[in-house]
């Protein structure tokens, strides 16, 4: 049984808080067109790691929350001064962001220690790791309900939400802050490649069932869970990569919701 | 003209002038709004008329000053009601009527826990729009008038003490119209509310208006209904045809 392994246990505790703060974290991004920020953030993590060790800091976290810290912030400047879209310089900077960190940590050939970061493996998580991780979910919540009603104002019209006293480009910075943080974070649990997924399939597939916002958050994290919880499984049986197995199944429920659409 | 004795918001502008990136998009609006007026704003596309609403709410730096009274004491932050110009809602985006008055109001998140405060104040707000049959339905499903009309709830509730409307009826078809401006009169003069509405549609609004101005980077003209439709600089922004809508306003009377 995939439950007598302690790893798995840990794991499952881990899926537990990571898949419903990010799914919930992800109707954010799908209201707020930061599909693409939020893949940024994720693929920096990498120059990330390298500035850490520039540093020589013993751990990189450090180093690559400041990263994307500073991307969330020049974002939100890029989205307040440029009058048309920022497609572009995001496309930009996602190409200068990633081939950073490939061609930093590779210097000297040693990139395949860090492909860790980029598939991630969360069957190595330690209880130890669980504490901070469930701290950081509990304030990711928060702060999600925090800035909600802001945020969904501010994405209906932003003069809107101007005139009912939200200070826009505040409350902006605050959500490109928590995702950069939560996605930096993932990576380290999960890897790059899965993060995204994390984020946007649980609220994807659920946004045109959602009458309203409540059902929008309540699908999306159950959602989120279900996928995580049946990909763990699986992976353990299958003897696959765990994130990859639960971002598979994210899609299937994706396609699944697709299909059903069209046949209602 | 202005009403000391009114106890709702008077507003004055002073030689507002607005750049945006080095040009020049507003210059030396000067302007006063009294308590419970209704002034129409005119002007061809790309005159500063949305700008001039950004200045008002405070979201550009601009230049002069724009000054809120009530009974003759100065107020620092009024509370403005905003309907936006031509909200565009994706298909599909999962935000309800009840979402948008919670938010608007101030309530607790997606209206997970509803106080039963907030709950009859967005029933009551809807149904001032004729819009309590819409509560559960989705923003992206409604129609023009009907967005129109939630937007304005909202933008009512609480009472503001001034209101600002951009372009509220451009693709709102006749009825939703007729059903807007009667809303719109039915606030001003039931509220002594005062607003300021920027708009395209000369014939609907000109019956309800107390006064016009029409712009393009300053002020071209500025009076009655009657005034600034009949005015020379006016006919020759806007094209003849507004003689017609001048002369309909005085067969009406």
């Amino acid at each position: 049984m995939w439950w007598s392994f302690d790893f798995m246990q840990w794991a499952f505790s881990a899926v537990l808080i990571i898949t419903p703060v990010l799914a919930l974290l992800g109707t954010f991004v799908i209201r707020h067109h930061l599909t693409f920020f939020s893949d940024i953030v994720g693929h920096s993590s990498l120059t990330g790691i390298a500035i850490g060790m520039a540093l020589g800091l013993a751990q990189p976290t450090p180093a690559m929350i400041g990263l994307a810290l500073v991307l969330a912030i020049l974002v939100s400047l890029l989205q307040k001064w440029s009058r048309s879209s920022v497609d572009m310089s995001l496309g930009v900077l996602f190409s200068l962001m990633t081939s950073l960190g490939v061609v930093l940590l590779s210097r000297g050939g040693g990139f395949s220690k860090f492909t860790a970061y980029l598939i991630g493996d969360i069957l190595t998580i330690t209880p130890d790791q669980l504490f901070p991780m469930f701290i950081v979910g509990v304030c990711v919540v928060v702060l999600w309900v925090a800035l909600h009603n802001a945020i969904v104002l501010i994405s209906i019209n932003p003069l809107l939400a101007r005139s009912r006293r939200i200070p826009v480009f505040w409350v902006e910075v605050g959500l490109t802050s928590m995702l950069a943080v939560m996605v930096t974070l993932s990576v380290q649990w999960v890897g790059v490649l899965v993060v995204n997924s994390l984020l946007i399939l649980p609220a994807a597939t659920a946004r045109p069932w959602a009458k309203n916002a409540r059902q929008y958050a309540v699908f999306s994290v159950f959602l989120g869970l279900t996928s995580g919880v049946i990909g763990l499984i699986g992976s353990f049986y299958w003897g696959s990569a765990t994130g990859a197995t639960i971002a598979l199944v994210g899609s299937f429920f994706f396609a699944l919701s697709l299909l059903l659409r069209v046949v209602i | 003209m202005m009403n000391r004795t009114c106890r709702h918001l008077s507003t004055t502008l002073d030689k507002v002038t607005v750049s945006l990136s080095g040009k020049v998009v507003l210059k030396d609006i000067s302007l006063q709004i009294a308590c419970g007026d209704l002034l129409a704003i005119i002007g061809p596309n790309g005159a500063g008329k949305t700008t001039l609403l950004r200045a008002i709410l405070g979201e550009i730096p601009f230049q002069g000053t724009i000054k809120f009274e009530a009974l003759g004491e100065r107020i620092r932050k009024p509370l403005i009601g905003y309907v936006p110009q031509q909200v565009s809602i994706e298909k599909g985006t999962p935000t309800s009527v009840e979402d948008l008055l919670v938010m608007a109001i101030g309530g607790s998140p997606f209206s997970l826990l509803w106080r039963p405060m907030t709950r009859r104040q967005v029933i009551e707000a809807l149904d001032r729009v004729q819009a309590g049959h819409l509560l559960k339905e989705r923003l992206c499903d409604l129609s023009g008038g009907e967005l129109q009309r939630v937007l304005l709830a909202a933008a009512i509730t609480p009472l503001p003490d001034l209101l600002l409307l951009d372009e509220p009826v451009s693709g709102v078809d006749p009825h939703g119209l007729a059903l807007f401006y009667e809303l719109v009169n039915e606030l001003r003069q039931k509220r002594h509310l005062s607003i300021i509405i920027v708009t395209h549609d000369l014939a609907g609004i000109a019956p309800h208006a107390d006064r016009m101005v029409l712009m393009k980077e300053s002020i071209l003209a500025e009076g009655t209904a009657e005034e600034v439709l009949r005015d020379e600089v006016l006919i020759r922004t806007f094209g003849p045809k507004l003689l017609n809508v001048a002369t309909l306003l005085e067969a009406k009377k």
